[in-house]
């Protein structure tokens, strides 16, 4: 995971509430067996069908910073749809709530969802939509959002902050342990499971 | 310290103990992978570059997906294949072994593991499937986990968590001839509710479990997750060790004796305390039934469909009028006249030999009715093989039966073995949600000897049906 300290880019006004993960990323996808190229499902059906939608205009289409309105990410929680933003480019989400696994699960891809008041989601898309292609700055060390001339504060617990900023995920935080891991193995009874080498039914003397 | 079997086997994995909120790291000794949950795991080690730690604490198995039928052909559906196909490819390139189609130990990864001996007491084991709790019935801490986990488990062989909190399931007393293990389990999610054991490991307890075999523990803990738990356990005993003695990888010599010797000392404390505790009496119990579209809507089988307003709490009353509806169940009919199209017989619940053997007892020397289809999956290779030798096979077939290769098959209906609109079964799995068995798919839960004596029947009913009316 690459480590965030601050991160500008174009800023997408998402004027709607309660997106769920459906919508950031329909079912069908799910039937794939990879973890990347899930742009083209990010919000499939309102790219599809919507040509007002905010992606499909073009000053937003290279958007990288999502300013969502409240309960952004709820329903299933399936992990794709922090993929699918990832992939598409996104690398920070802002809305005034998020779905708890959603969050989590962005907190391990290294997406930053930083949570603003309803009254700066407001101004932000104002901003934004006022002048199409904004760039608006994430500033995860000072936990700040500038857009324009107007600077706002974003609320991201400590941790997730400190893992994102060191660009730990939670495998890499592990192993840096690894030493304790060795040392536990080291520990381990030597009639404790082991799958190989291959011993079945008919292996067996 | 006094301890709980869960919290003992907890200690027993922690490589480092969590400070300030941060979770505990926990040893994982045995990772079991199917080709649905695991691709995008793979797929995360490839893009970061890492292999997984222990090839040697890793085993993998299709089943899922996998077809019952014709399974030397190519697989017709395009994602099942390409699943499978996947993991076959992941396997080879991280080196991890593999049980494929047409392979002796191919099945249900939560039937492959105890019959290789890799299940053992006292370990802990995952899957990125919810059903991993089986594996609690030998001690073991089990539990399902997420993709992203999978990857953390190749990566490190740990997890970080926080401790689960312990609920005491006592069951006391003997079943009567003709109730099952499937029966308690049906009966204790009636009785706390899909989410009663949210947050909790359940420890189940009591004569009535002691009494049980593994298979019968195995099909108690595997429905854990049904009442919303994380895991179920059973504390070993000899019923255990005789059962994981002489199977491929289980201890042997000296390491065996260590072994037993260690694992007689996973037992909860007698003045341990646990957090929660049910009881239930196994002398009061009869077969049971779900009637809904969740675990917890079910009854005995001698009771009659419910009425919404038999159920005082609001969401209970919606739940069951949204369940009526969906099944087409008029309240006040008696369960025993509710007609069944299909019988599955199978799954990680039921899909052992020792089912098999309960489920062919009932049919032995009886017929089919007509109306019914059914279905005999057995739950790994290796049971059908073990059926067939003696020779459960012959009675299946006599009775009109459809015997199958091994595979989750229509518990889920990811392959072609699935209900149609409107069909109803009777099945020995663990979920009837709204189309879990096939879109439109009505499904009741039941027992092997249940399901058995329904399909000589065609409509629900229990083995003591057929000898009244014999
Ligand atoms: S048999 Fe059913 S419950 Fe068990 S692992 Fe397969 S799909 Fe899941």
């Amino acid at each position: 995971m690459e480590a965030f300290t601050t991160h500008t880019g174009i800023g997408v006004p998402l004027r709607r509430s309660n997106v769920d993960t459906d919508q950031i990323i329909p079912a069908v996808y799910l039937k794939r067996v990879t973890k990347t190229g899930f742009d083209d499902g990010l919000f499939n059906a309102w790219r599809t069908n919507d040509p007002e939608f905010v992606l499909n205009q073009p000053a937003y289409a290279k958007g990288s910073v999502l300013v969502a309105g409240p309960d952004f990410g709820t329903g299933s929680s399936r992990e794709h749809a922090v993929w699918a933003l990832r992939d598409y480019g996104f690398k920070a989400v802002l809305s005034t709530r998020f779905a708890e696994i959603f969050r989590g699960n962005a907190g391990k891809q290294g997406l930053v969802a930083g949570i603003l008041s309803q009254d700066d989601i407001e101004q932000l898309w104002k901003i934004l939509e006022e002048n199409p292609g904004t760039e608006v700055t994430v500033d995860l060390e000072n936990r700040q959002v500038h857009a324009g001339d107007a600077t706002f504060r974003f609320e991201i617990d400590d941790y997730t902050r400190w893992r994102l900023m060191e660009g730990l995920d939670d495998i890499a935080l592990t192993l840096r342990h690894e030493e304790d891991i060795s040392a536990f193995e080291a520990k381990r009874p030597s009639w404790m499971p082991k799958t190989l080498p291959v011993r079945t039914a008919d292996t067996q003397v | 310290m006094a301890g709980t079997l869960a919290e003992k086997v907890w200690a027993d994995h922690v490589v480092r103990r969590g400070e300030n909120g941060e979770p505990d790291l926990l040893y994982i000794d045995l990772q079991l992978l199917h080709e649905v949950t695991s691709p995008q795991a793979f797929d995360g080690l490839r893009q970061e570059g890492r292999t997984p730690r222990r090839i040697d604490q890793t085993i993998a198995t299709e089943d899922h997906n996998t077809p019952t039928i014709d399974i030397d052909k190519p697989i017709a559906d395009i994602t099942s294949r390409t699943q499978i196909e996947t993991l076959r490819r992941n396997a080879e390139e991280f080196g991890v072994r593999i049980h494929s189609l047409g392979d002796k130990d191919q099945g249900i990864v939560h039937v492959v593991g105890p019959q290789l001996g890799l299940t053992m007491p006292g370990i802990t084991v995952v899957c990125g499937d919810s059903h991993t709790s089986t594996h609690g019935a030998f001690g073991a801490l089990a539990f399902g986990i997420g993709t992203s986990e999978v990857e953390h488990v190749l990566a490190t062989q740990t997890l970080p968590l926080t401790p689960f909190k312990t609920m005491a399931v006592t069951v006391t007393g003997s079943l009567k001839p003709g109730v099952t293990a499937k029966d308690i389990i049906l009966a204790v999610i009636a009785k706390i509710g899909t989410g009663g054991g949210a947050g909790y490991v359940l420890e189940y307890r009591g004569e009535a479990i002691r009494e049980l075999s593994m298979e019968g523990r195995m099909t108690i803990c595997n429905m854990s997750i049904e009442a919303g738990a994380r895991a179920g356990m059973i504390a070993p005993d000899e019923t255990t060790f005789e059962y994981v003695k002489g199977r491929p990888h289980a201890p042997q010599g000296e390491d065996w004796d260590e072994a037993v010797a260690y694992w007689k000392t996973l037992r909860t404390d007698d003045d341990a305390t646990f957090d929660a505790e049910v009881v239930i009496d196994a002398d009061q119990l009869e077969p049971f039934v779900t009637w809904g579209t969740n675990p917890g809507q079910g009854l005995p089988l001698s009771a009659a469909v419910p009425a919404p307003e038999d159920f005082v709490d609001q969401t209970d009353r919606s739940a069951a009028e949204r369940a009526l509806e969906y099944m087409d169940l008029v309240p006040g009919t008696p369960l025993k006249d509710i007609k069944v199209d299909t019988v599955f017989m199978g799954s990680c619940t039921n899909g052992r030999i020792e089912d098999l053997r309960a489920f062919a007892s009932v049919l032995e020397g009886r017929t089919k009715h007509p109306d019914v289809r059914v279905l005999v999956v057995p739950g790994s290779a290796r049971v059908r093989l073990q059926a067939e030798q003696v020779g459960l096979e012959k009675v299946f077939f006599d009775f009109g039966a459809e015997w199958r290769q091994a595979g989750c098959s229509m518990c889920l209906g990811m392959n072609p073995d699935q209900l149609a609109p409107g069909e109803c079964a009777a099945s020995t799995s663990n979920r009837n949600f709204e189309g879990r068995q096939g879109k439109g798919g009505r499904t009741h839960l039941v027992s092997p000897v249940v399901a058995a004596a329904t399909a000589v029947r065609g409509t629900l009913s229990s083995p003591s049906d057929l000898l009244t009316n014999a």
